[in-house]
């Protein structure tokens, strides 16, 4: 039962939710913040009267899509999942997951916490949180005017893993250096997941390597296939550190444009199974891969666990589609470099030549810095590029970087209101045709909520 | 004519998007009929260091920025320091800015040496700069995005890039950004720079292609875009940082 301060906390979010939904807004924050400011321990004292603990997913890229799939298994499993969906997933986003599934009496309705944490917020919300499971998808370089450098946030990571019972159990991206050798510090259970395909990658490191020096002795790592900027088969010819094994590990990747087949096998059980992933991209295959090695910390039978995955509905801008004017907007959400190429990876391995609707922007959550584009690979999607209508607070930058990439001045279009934007990418695009929207986090919210009132099917991101 | 462009170190000082700067001289070289060649040059010893005409130099994280300046303590960066002196130009922004000084003098420690190419110290500050930057000067505008902790102070014999409009520059406190000396410059800007500030693109590439050419000048560009993305951005630096 949870205590009078915890009690308080509930009832004072609770109203601020019931609040904001009457008047129509989101409440996937604020209602967090008030609980919290009353009692700072509320998300400690409800999670822990889950009867099936709390599992927290984090990373750079793929924890909204990862901790989705996880949240499908557990249903197909017959848990009942709390889960902050909306993809606000600082302490306050977690916070408000919680109120919107407490009765009054701060009883959960619902038996199993799944929180997607933002990697910055991952070393102080285990603490509060005391996970069962913890997965890291991937560490890539996000906002820096944020986070500032990675090896601090990966140290700091693994401090706060380290300081974790050995009962939690850490799943981790085999394939990424960063990830993987967080568990260094630890002497407690880990599964990893990785890829096993030498078909998937190249030989040569992508130019936004964030991790070329061994995590361990700092000497240069040495790689045989490299999947996505520093991720792939890495190991250390200095210390002798290795990719770790892979306990659920994907032996076949086939690419489709709707999805992928993978071929799934594990060093234990030995279990080879077929697996749908029905979003497109080699990330989304990682993805799958994580939330498949969670379930497996979590003691969820296979079977389910792919049966979910090949129902899996995509989230708020991960390939996500709106029919709008008889076309067919693809929405796909870009923050940072190693995010950015593997969303158009994904479009140009389908054989793609994108009409194109980029929208840039500088808010806080986009991140106030906007030189990472000038890390993301704009020169493999340039020749591609059909035509490219250009928005956001900061359009000329994308426009300037569309330029320098190679592409002609005839096909950029800048376009600085959100509505004209559509307007102008819907009319270039055929009937029937399809647009794809790369846009920053603010500059979707905006995009979408013109497309709502233009009386588009837009879901609402919460769900 | 020909253009040789040297990335600095780009397997370990390439955050903050800085490729950008290679990216635009060498655009901006062959937008005007020139071949270009882009070379890295990393830790381990040079075998051509006196090929490039112009050296660029970004910024990294403190892992990097520590091997960096145990490999410039060597051979290379007496290489590095000859190559300016039979001309070359260099381009360095935030730890490479830092790192072509005298020294960085830590909170704590002792200060660890830099190549001295530029008459500047940085010093470690407490609280970090991270920002929009905006700073005029007599041949143009700049703009950009800061992001350090380290204060850097100004010798006699370098003179500052610009005046700081909005942000902070080189240290908060005497309105500096960045260092001139030579054909060599450092400066806090990311963004990146040379894109959003092509005067001094072409200020450096009409330095680099002087080191082997006589008389150079350079055809004018139509530079649309990049002014439409100074202006937007000097529009944020001065009303939303």
């Amino acid at each position: 039962m949870p205590d009078a301060l915890a009690l308080i906390a509930n009832a004072a979010g609770k109203i601020t939710r019931e609040g904001l939904r009457a008047t129509g807004r989101g409440a996937t924050a604020l209602p967090g913040l008030v609980a919290l400011t009353l009692d700072p321990n509320f998300i400690g004292a409800l999670s822990a009267e889950l009867e099936h603990g709390v599992a927290c997913v984090s990373g750079t890229n793929g924890k909204t899509t990862t901790a989705r799939m996880l949240a499908d298994i557990s249903r197909t499993a017959g848990w009942d999942p709390i889960h902050n969906r909306s993809g606000s997933n600082l302490d306050r986003g977690v916070a408000a997951a919680l109120l919107a599934h407490t009765t009054w009496s701060a009883e959960p309705q619902g038996n199993f916490g799944l929180f997607e944490i933002d990697e910055a917020s991952l070393p102080s919300a285990v603490g509060h949180l005391r996970p069962r499971v913890v997965v890291v998808t991937n560490l890539f370089r996000d906002q820096m005017d944020r986070y500032f450098e990675l090896d601090t946030l990966a140290k700091k990571i693994g401090e706060a893993l380290a300081g974790l019972p050995a009962t939690t159990i850490l799943v981790l991206n085999a394939d990424d250096p960063l990830v993987a050798t967080l568990a260094l510090g630890r002497d407690a259970r880990t599964i990893f997941f990785g890829v096993d395909d030498p078909d998937v990658g190249g030989v040569v490191p992508q130019a936004i390597s964030d991790a070329t020096r061994c995590p361990r002795c700092k000497e240069p790592l040495k790689y045989s296939r490299v999947v996505l900027a520093h991720v792939g088969d890495w190991s250390c010819p200095a210390c002798g550190l290795t990719r770790p094994p892979r306990d659920v590990s994907a032996t076949k990747v086939v690419l489709g444009p709707d999805g992928s087949e993978l071929a799934l096998a594990g060093l234990i059980g030995g279990v080879f199974e077929a697996v749908r992933v029905p979003i497109p991209g080699l990330y989304n295959a990682y993805n799958a891969l994580a939330a498949l090695a969670a379930a497996r910390a979590l003691d969820l039978g296979l079977a389910d666990a792919i049966r979910a995955l090949g129902n899996f509905r995509p989230a708020f801008g991960r390939l996500e589609t709106i029919e709008h004017q008889g076309r067919t907007l693809r929405f796909i959400l870009v923050k940072n470099p190693a995010g950015f190429n593997a969303a158009i990876g994904a479009l140009l391995e389908t054989g793609r030549t994108p009409r194109l609707l980029a929208a840039l922007s500088d808010r806080d959550a986009d991140g106030r810095d906007v030189s990472w584009i000038w890390d993301a690979d704009f020169e493999a999607l340039a020749p591609s590029v059909e035509h490219a209508v250009i928005t956001g607070l900061r359009s000329r930058d994308l426009a300037l970087r569309f330029k320098y990439a190679g592409l002609p001045n005839e096909r950029i279009e800048v376009v600085d209101d959100w509505a004209a934007a559509i307007d102008r990418a819907t009319a270039l695009a055929p009937e029937g045709g399809e647009v794809v929207v790369l846009a920053t986090y603010t500059a979707m919210q905006s995009l979408r909520a013109v497309l709502a009132r233009a009386g588009a099917t837009v879901p609402f991101w919460e769900d | 004519m020909d253009l040789r462009i040297a990335h600095l170190y780009p397997d370990l000082m390439n955050i903050y998007g800085d490729r950008g700067n290679v990216i635009a001289l060498a655009q901006r070289a062959k937008w005007r009929g020139m071949a270009v060649e882009v070379r890295p040059y990393s830790v381990g010893e040079w075998s051509d260091p006196d090929w490039p005409d112009v050296w660029f130099f970004g910024g990294g994280q403190d892992q990097g920025q520590d091997i960096v300046g145990a490999d410039l303590a060597g051979k290379n960066g007496a290489a590095l320091r000859k190559s300016v002196d039979g001309g070359a130009a260099i381009f360095s922004v935030c730890g490479g800015y830092q790192l072509l000084g005298h020294e960085y003098i830590p909170e704590t420690g002792p200060a660890i040496p830099g190549v001295g190419i530029l008459d500047v110290t940085t010093r470690a500050g407490k609280k970090r700069f991270v920002g929009n930057l905006l700073a005029d000067s007599p041949d143009g505008p700049l703009i950009g995005f800061e992001n350090h902790s380290g204060r850097t102070y100004l010798g006699p014999r370098a003179r500052p890039l610009g005046t700081v409009i909005a942000g902070n520059g080189n240290n908060g406190e005497d309105k500096t950004e960045g260092a001139v000396q030579g054909r060599v410059i450092g400066c806090y800007l990311h963004g990146s720079c040379l894109p959003k500030n092509p005067w001094l693109a072409d200020r450096l590439l009409a330095w680099a292609l002087g080191r082997r050419n006589e008389a150079v000048s350079l055809d004018p560009l139509d530079d649309k875009y990049e002014l439409a993305a100074r202006e937007q951005a000097s529009e944020v630096a001065r009303t939303r940082t």
